[in-house]
C-alpha cells in the first residue's frame, strides 16, 4: 500500500443526477506522503472531488483509487469503514461536535472505528489525544467544551482529530480560510509538523495562493478539471 | 456505547427542549397510567362496596333491585319477608352469620336502616373493613340510632340528639307529613366514614322499625287516641314481623351455590338470593362506560405527547445538518445516522415514561387521602397495572418508531450533504 500513490484518479467523470458534467478529469495523481495544495475559484469542482475522493459521492465514471484501493468496488459500509480509518478531514468552519469536550472531539474516530483505533500504537485514546494535541499547541484545552474554543483553536482541535491514529491520507478544505494571516502559518506549520510525524500525505484545498509555497507541489484545478472548458 | 453517549450528549446539549419534551411525554404517561389506575381503583372500590357477604337474600323480584335497594339504597322493595323466614335461614347449620334489613323509612332525605347488633360486628366493605364508631356507641335500646358519617355531618347531628324518623321514603322538602313525632330516637353514635352508601344511612335496632308502627293499622297512622306512647315500648315487649332483606355469610364458600339454590327453591315464602359480586359487576358493566371514554381520551394526550417529540426532534434537524456531516467525515455510515437519531428518540420517550410512573407515584402518594376522603374512591398506590405496562411497552415503540421519521430525514440529509454543508 505503501508504494501505491495516496491519490490516483483516471478519466473520472462526474454529474449531479442528470445535471451538466461537475468533474472531468482525465488524471490526477498524489505521491504518498505528498503535501499538495489544490487551488481553484468556488465552482471549479472543489467541493464534488472532495466527495468523490472521501467516498461519499459515487456514480461517477472512470477510475478513483484512494490508497491503492479502487473506491467504485468497495460497497457503501466499506466506504464508511475505510474513510474513518484511513482519512482524516477537516473542514473549513465548525468542524466540531458542539455537544462533546474537546478531547472527545478529538478520540471520536477512534471510538467509532476500531480499525483506526487498533492504528494507536500501544497508547490509550487520551494518550494518543494528548500527544497530537500538545503537538498542535493545544495541549492544555483538552478538557474544555468546544464552545469556549476561539476559530483557531477549534481548526487545530480538527487537525488533531483528523491526525489521531495516523491516518494515511489527510484531506483538508479550506481549512484557514476563517484564520488571519498569522494564524494561517502557524496552523499550517503545525500541520505539516504532524503530518510529517504520522507519515501522512497531505491534500489542501483553498483559493489562498499565497500559501502555496508552503507546500511539495501545487495544483490548479482548473486545469486538471476539463468539466468547465 | 458510543452511539449512547453521542445520544446522551446531544439530548444534554439541547436541555431545555429535551426537558420540555421529556415533561410533555411524561405528563401524557403519567395521565395514560393514573387514568388506569383510577380505573382500576373505581372498579375496585366498587366492587369492594360490600366484602365478605357471599348472598343477598330478599323477596323475590329484579337482582339487581335487591343489590340496588340493600347495598347502595337506591329504590326500594316491593316486598318483604317475614321474621319466621329470617330466622330459618339465620340458623341454618351451613350459615356462619346474617346481617339483617329493614328499610323503607328514611330522615330528611336520608334512609333509616333497621339492623341488628351483627351489623356492627360482621359487615364489611374494601376486603376487610368493618363498621368503627368515630364517637359513641351502638344502638342498643329500642329508639337509639346510630348515624353514618354524611349524616351526622350534612345534618350537624351529634351523639344525645333527638332524631324524628318520617314514614316511607321522602326527599328532604317533603318530611312532616308522616312523621313518627311521637316516638323521636337518640343519637348514640356515629359511625366512620367508609366511603360506601354506608355513610349515608341512620341505623337503628329493629325493634325500632317495629316500635314506631306499633300502632299502625294497614298502612295508616293510628286514631287520635289509640297511640301507644314510647314509654311503654320497650326491645322484649316489640315482635319483629318482617325484614326486607338480609346479607349472609356461609361458613364455606363450597356452601355458597348450593344455598343460593335451596333459597331460591325455599317453598314457603318466594325468595331470591344473589351473589353480590357478579351483580356488582353486571352493574358496573352498564355504568362503566365512561370509562373506555376516559381511556381514549388519554390515548390521544399520549398521541399529541410523542408528536411533541417529533416535532423537537425534527426541528432540530435542520441545526445538526454539520454535525451529521462531521459524524459521515469521520466514518459513520447512514446506518449509524438513523441509529443516532432513532436512539434519540427512544431515550426521550423511555425518560418519559419513567418520569410518568414516578408522577403516577407520587401523585397517588400524596393526593390518595383526599381523593378517598371526598370521592370515596380508594386508588391504591401502585405502579402500573398490567395493562399499564401495555401502555408504557406500546409508547416505548411509538418512540422508537416515530424516531425514524426524524432518522430517516437526516439520512436524505447525509446523502445529499455529503460532507459539504450549505449553510
Amino acid at each position: 500500500m505503501s508504494d501505491a500513490p495516496a491519490i490516483r484518479l483516471t478519466d473520472v467523470q462526474f454529474a449531479y443526477g442528470k445535471g451538466p458534467r461537475v468533474l472531468n478529469i482525465p488524471t490526477l495523481e498524489v505521491v504518498a506522503k505528498e503535501k499538495v495544495f489544490l487551488f481553484g475559484p468556488s465552482g471549479s469542482g472543489k467541493t464534488t472531488l472532495l466527495g468523490v475522493l472521501a467516498g461519499v459521492l459515487g456514480g461517477y465514471t472512470g477510475t478513483v483509487e484512494v490508497l491503492g484501493r479502487d473506491v467504485a468496488k468497495m460497497s457503501g459500509s466499506q466506504r464508511d469503514a475505510f474513510r474513518g480509518s484511513h482519512l482524516g478531514y477537516i473542514f473549513q468552519l465548525f468542524n466540531l461536535i458542539p455537544y462533546l469536550s474537546v478531547l472527545e472531539n478529538i478520540t471520536l474516530p477512534c471510538r467509532l472505528s476500531a480499525e483506526r483505533r487498533a492504528r494507536l500504537n500501544g497508547m490509550s485514546l487520551e494518550q494518543a489525544a494528548e500527544q497530537t494535541a500538545k503537538r498542535l499547541g493545544i495541549g492544555e484545552l483538552l478538557h474544555k467544551p468546544v464552545t469556549n474554543l476561539s476559530v483557531g483553536q477549534q481548526q487545530r482541535v480538527a487537525a488533531a482529530r483528523s491526525l489521531i491514529g495516523t491516518p494515511e491520507l489527510i484531506i483538508a478544505d479550506e481549512p484557514t480560510s476563517s484564520l488571519d494571516y498569522d494564524h494561517r502559518e502557524k496552523f499550517l506549520e503545525l500541520l505539516f509538523e504532524s503530518c510529517q510525524a504520522a507519515g501522512s500525505t497531505l491534500l489542501f484545498v483553498s483559493h489562498d495562493r499565497s500559501l502555496m509555497h508552503l507546500f511539495d507541489r501545487q495544483l490548479s484545478l482548473p486545469d486538471i478539471n476539463k468539466a468547465g472548458s | 456505547m458510543l452511539l449512547l453517549s453521542l445520544a446522551y450528549h446531544s439530548l444534554k446539549n439541547r436541555v431545555l427542549t429535551t426537558a420540555l419534551t421529556v415533561f410533555s411525554i411524561g405528563l401524557s404517561i403519567a395521565l395514560l397510567i393514573g387514568v388506569e389506575n383510577v380505573r382500576v381503583g373505581a372498579r375496585e372500590s366498587f366492587a369492594n362496596t360490600i366484602s365478605q357477604t357471599d348472598l343477598i337474600v330478599g323477596a323475590r323480584g329484579g337482582s339487581l333491585q335487591l343489590l340496588l335497594y340493600t347495598v347502595f339504597r337506591i329504590g326500594s322493595a316491593t316486598n318483604n319477608i317475614s321474621y319466621e323466614t329470617y330466622d330459618h335461614w339465620k340458623n341454618h347449620p351451613a350459615v356462619a352469620w346474617t346481617i339483617p334489613y329493614s328499610l323503607g323509612d328514611s330522615h330528611r332525605g336520608f334512609r333509616v336502616v333497621g339492623t341488628d347488633e351483627n351489623f356492627y360486628k360482621h359487615y364489611r366493605y374494601r376486603r376487610d373493613r368493618s363498621i368503627e364508631f368515630a364517637s359513641g356507641r351502638a344502638p342498643a335500646d329500642v329508639f337509639e340510632t346510630a348515624l353514618g358519617s354524611d349524616v351526622a355531618r350534612d345534618l350537624g347531628y351529634k351523639t344525645g340528639d333527638k332524631v324524628v324518623i318520617t314514614h316511607g321514603v321522602a326527599s328532604a322538602a317533603g318530611r312532616g307529613i308522616l312523621d313518627h313525632k311521637d316516638k323521636p330516637f337518640t343519637v348514640t353514635g356515629v359511625l366512620a366514614k367508609t366511603a360506601t352508601p354506608v355513610d349515608r344511612s341512620l341505623y337503628i335496632p329493629l325493634e325500632g322499625i317495629s316500635a314506631v308502627h306499633i300502632d299502625w293499622a294497614d298502612g295508616a297512622p293510628p286514631m287520635p287516641g289509640e297511640e301507644v306512647p314510647a314509654e311503654k315500648i320497650t326491645k322484649q315487649s316489640v315482635k319483629i314481623d318482617q325484614i326486607t332483606s338480609f346479607l349472609l355469610r356461609s361458613k364455606s364458600r363450597i356452601d355458597t351455590l348450593r344455598l343460593q339454590r335451596e333459597i331460591s327453591t325455599y317453598t314457603e315464602e318466594p325468595l331470591q338470593a344473589i351473589i353480590p359480586g357478579l351483580t356488582l359487576q353486571e352493574l358496573w358493566r352498564t355504568i362503566g362506560y365512561a370509562e373506555d371514554a376516559l381511556t381514549v381520551v388519554t390515548f390521544f394526550v399520549t398521541i399529541v405527547g410523542l408528536l411533541g417529540m417529533l416535532v423537537s426532534l425534527y426541528t432540530s434537524l435542520n441545526e445538526r445538518r454539520r454535525e451529521m456531516a462531521i459524524l459521515r467525515a469521520i466514518g459513520a455510515g447512514p446506518a449509524k445516522i438513523i441509529s443516532l437519531l432513532v436512539l434519540e428518540s427512544f431515550l426521550l420517550s423511555a425518560a418519559g415514561c419513567i418520569l410518568g410512573v414516578g408522577l403516577v407515584y407520587g401523585l397517588s402518594i400524596t393526593f390518595q387521602p383526599i381523593v378517598e376522603q371526598h370521592f370515596g374512591l380508594y386508588v391504591p398506590i401502585q405502579g402500573p397495572t398490567p395493562t399499564g405496562w401495555i401502555y408504557l411497552g406500546a409508547v416505548m415503540v411509538a418512540g422508537l418508531i416515530i424516531g425514524f421519521i426524524p432518522a430517516w430525514k437526516a439520512y436524505r440529509n447525509t446523502l445529499s450533504d455529503g460532507l459539504s454543508v450549505r449553510l
